[in-house]
């Protein structure tokens, strides 16, 4: 007899915090006990709380332990699983509410995350237990026509970024004459920080082969290809694994569940460039070419992969679309707002409490996404930035906390839904350095195959280099503008196109910032080391000598029980090792350049 | 028949002609680079951009756009020729482009584009790139720090000749032309001597050896020429 469930997550980031190993333990301990029988362990996809990891669920009553170690484990089935009492240092805050009352999760409505963390993901049957594979078998007892129709009216649109609407996408290659089509699930997910698509696919791969069998049933095409980034090695095993099992069980292959339609997929693996989730790059790239972007149009829709009509959909988009089919276009569109409609994943990262995966309502306000689901930055330091969606997004400041998350009102004011990284910036960020790290990026993964893009971001990451080492003029700023508009308009692909927004965000909201590196070279949070200083304050400190020997370049003078001590500035390489040697907190991190 | 519009004068197309065909049979001049007739068109210069006013200012390459009903085509500019201008000025900043020390001097297309559309100085600074000059072949030689990556020499290689020895390398600032996926050049198992490549290359990156500026004129028509006279599939 079953009497208990432990739901482990194995998601990546759990699995690098060491899930496998508690997995073990407590497998040990449960036949060490004796209660192989009672108690099963499942291992599951990601839970969301990913800084807390190891994770794991007890069902029934729903009892959350957070970073659990294997030697945790023994105490687990002692104290909990045999006499009944949950061990309260391993759960979240102490405490023990239902799931679903803490604040992490209680804003959240789980609509595509909904099967990652409760089912096993390398299990069908699981899946098909909760409804999986329902919504194909209701797309298949209508018209295609009358399942583009309903995804139409539910309003989904892009969740990779762009926002198109899927369902006029689907119509668009329904109708695109040619007898062969394919349908591509974009699964390059490469923005830093985000990994809404690695949890899907790690957590619940059937839903995004479910949402291709929909989609190519609908737009007439009998073969799809999963393009996924190679590292992800998790999610490539775990889909491997769902395709057998669902062409075992005739949901994809000849014959769809015994009805006239037939449809496969196999996978192809991106070799890690960034612009390969651009989608003719995407398609070069399964083609076997370079993985280069080409002029749009025509549109893949008219003439993708080998020429034929093809329809790319994001891995969150697909995984959205068995819901539409199960719940109807009425109950999808009834989340969100007017234009964005149903719920978003975000990956929380940088200076907030709760990092992780969530997913919330569009129209959320981004006050609400940080502050309440994230848990505000951490004690002591205060909130200054949200940069939102990827290297192609904006920073936002704190006055537009307010901004619902939607699709036209975060591009109204200089950021872009993106495919939902989400990194939270407080006051030790300095917003030069954070515009010329996001550029950083997209120029060294820009193709090079347009000018603007290949030579342009070179440009600007040369003028940002001038001001966060000190050498920048107020003329460089114009200069700076100049390039992102031409970079902006006149590059191929998206990811040229959007490259400039890190940069002309920060420029809108902190231009302050800038002109502090320019005027006062000064970097007013203490990061760019060109134009901060070190002083040791003479009333705090010993003359311990401890700053003296851990300095690498000679710059402080002292003599051991004579203060004060004195830092060089010419010699100083503001590499900070006297301040965290120093045991007084004497020695300071401050703004501006001293010779 | 497509009817569209090409600086406010009404033109008709053939389905499948793209916005520069269709402009040259009008009479109205595009500048371009990358594109050369008689191979594909690769759209990656960006200086044949024009902007489709229907589609919101869009801009698109027009060697690489094909016409579509209704379109309204802008293909000159003041904006135009200032957006040309920068991508140009973005292309001589790239590597070492120097006139007066260059082979092809008096008849580079980098050169008659810098004239064509007034670029009197480059305000951008020069990256001085130090790439190795390839002049291990017999009877070409290949100076990257003169290339402007538009591919030509790529394409005449694999579409005209067959040979597929030239070959992007590298991404972003990096990316280089190579053959045979490395150099150098002379010692290429697949290169036949053909030398389509040099009459493709619109700049003095690739080179006949041993002539002298004077002669060292190029016909990128012959890429045309030998297409058009090749059975169509």
């Amino acid at each position: 007899m079953r009497r208990l469930e432990v739901l482990l997550c194995a998601g990546t980031a759990c699995l690098s915090s060491g899930s496998r190993a508690v997995r073990q333990a407590l497998i040990e301990a449960l036949s060490a006990h004796g209660l192989t029988q009672e108690v099963r362990v499942v291992e599951t996809g990601c839970m969301g709380p990913c800084e807390l990891g190891p994770v794991l669920l007890v069902y029934p009553e729903g009892t959350f332990y957070v970073r659990v170690k294997p030697e945790d484990a023994e105490e687990i089935v002692v104290e909990h699983f045999l006499k009944g009492r949950p061990v309260r240092r391993l759960l979240w805050a102490g405490e023990a509410p239902p799931l679903k009352e803490l604040d992490f999760f209680a804003r959240q409505k789980k609509v595509v995350l909904a099967n990652c963390g409760m089912i096993d993901p390398e299990e069908i049957d699981e899946y098909i237990a909760v409804g999986g594979y329902e919504g194909l078998i209701r797309a298949l007892e209508r018209s295609p026509e009358e399942v583009i129709e309903e995804v139409k009216r539910a309003g989904l649109r892009g969740r990779g970024g762009a926002g198109f609407p899927t369902g006029v996408k689907w119509e668009l290659v329904r109708k695109a004459p040619g007898a062969e089509k394919f349908v591509v699930c974009n699964a390059d997910e490469g923005d830093p920080g985000a990994f809404m698509d690695r949890a899907i696919l790690e957590g619940d791969p059937h839903a995004v082969l479910e949402g291709m069998a929909i989609a190519a049933y609908a737009v007439g095409a009998r073969q799809g290809y999963i393009y996924v980034r190679a590292e992800y090695p998790l999610a490539i095993q775990r889909l491997e694994r769902a395709i057998s099992q669902a062409r075992s069980y005739g949901l994809l292959g000849g014959e769809v569940l015994e009805t006239g339609f037939s449809f496969d997929i196999e996978l192809r693996m991106g070799a890690g460039a960034f612009v390969c989730g651009e989608e003719t790059a995407l398609i070069a790239s399964i083609e076997g070419r370079r993985g280069e972007p080409r002029p749009r149009p025509p549109y893949p829709a008219q003439a993708g992969l080998w020429g034929k009509p093809t329809l790319i959909n994001n891995v969150e988009t697909l995984a959205n679309v068995r819901h539409i089919l199960l719940q109807g276009a009425d109950w999808f569109s009834s989340l969100g707002t007017g234009t964005s409609k149903g719920t978003k994943v975000f990956a929380l990262a940088g200076q907030v409490r709760n990092t992780g995966l969530v997913e919330v309502p569009m129209g959320i306000t981004l006050r609400e996404l940080i502050m309440e689901v994230g848990g505000g930055v951490p004690e002591g330091r205060r909130f200054k930035a949200v940069q939102i969606g990827g290297p192609s997004g904006g920073c936002l400041p704190e006055e537009l906390l307010d901004v619902p998350v939607d699709y036209e009102s975060l591009r109204q004011h200089g950021a872009i839904m993106g495919s939902g990284g989400v990194i939270v910036l407080d006051d030790s960020a300095c917003m030069v350095n954070v515009a010329k790290f996001f550029l950083e990026f997209t120029a060294d993964e820009s193709c090079g195959k347009c000018t603007p893009c290949r030579v342009g971001t070179q440009m600007m990451l040369g003028l940002l280099s001038r001001i966060t080492s000190g050498q920048g003029t107020e003329q460089d700023l114009d200069r700076l503008e100049e390039l992102a508009e031409l970079v902006g308009s006149a590059s191929l692909c998206g990811l040229g196109q959007t490259a400039p927004n890190p940069v002309l965000s920060t420029l809108r909201y902190f231009r302050d910032e800038y002109l502090a590196h320019i005027h006062e070279r000064a970097c007013p949070a203490g990061v760019c080391t060109a134009l901060i200083h070190y002083r040791i304050d003479p009333e705090a400190c010993r003359a311990c000598d401890l700053c003296r020997r851990a300095c690498p370049s000679g710059a402080i003078e002292g003599v051991p029980g004579k203060p004060p001590y004195l830092i060089h500035h010419r010699l100083c390489i503001r590499c900070g090792a006297c301040q965290a040697a120093c045991p007084f907190g004497a020695v300071h991190k401050l703004p501006g350049r001293k010779e | 028949m497509i009817h569209l519009e090409i600086d406010g004068r009404e033109v008709t197309a053939r389905p499948g002609q793209t916005i520069l065909e269709v402009a040259e049979e009008a009479g109205v001049r595009i500048p371009t680079l990358c594109y050369l007739s008689g191979l594909s068109p690769r759209g990656s210069c960006r200086i044949c951009l024009v902007e489709v006013a229907n589609w919101n200012g869009k801009l698109v390459p027009a060697c690489a756009t094909p016409v579509q009903e209704g379109m309204r085509v802008v293909a000159t500019s003041p904006r135009l020729t200032e957006l040309r201008r920068r991508v140009l000025e973005l292309l001589f900043a790239e590597r070492n482009h120097i006139c007066a020390i260059c082979v092809s001097n008096g008849h580079c297309e980098l050169q008659d584009l810098a004239c064509e559309l007034g670029l009197e100085a480059v305000r951008v600074p020069y990256r001085f790139p130090g790439l190795t000059l390839d002049a291990s072949h017999g009877k070409f030689v290949y100076d990257p720090n003169r290339c402007v990556l538009c591919g030509r020499c790529v394409r005449a290689c694999s579409e005209v000749e067959g040979a597929m020895t030239w070959g992007f390398s590298g991404r972003g600032i990096h990316t280089t032309v190579e053959p045979d996926l490395g150099g150098p050049w002379g010692s290429s198992e697949t290169c036949t001597e053909c030398g389509k490549c040099v009459q493709a290359c619109p700049v003095g990156a690739l080179v006949e050896r041993g002539k002298a500026t004077a002669e060292q004129e190029k016909e990128p028509q012959l890429l045309a020429q030998i297409t058009e006279r090749r059975p169509r599939a």
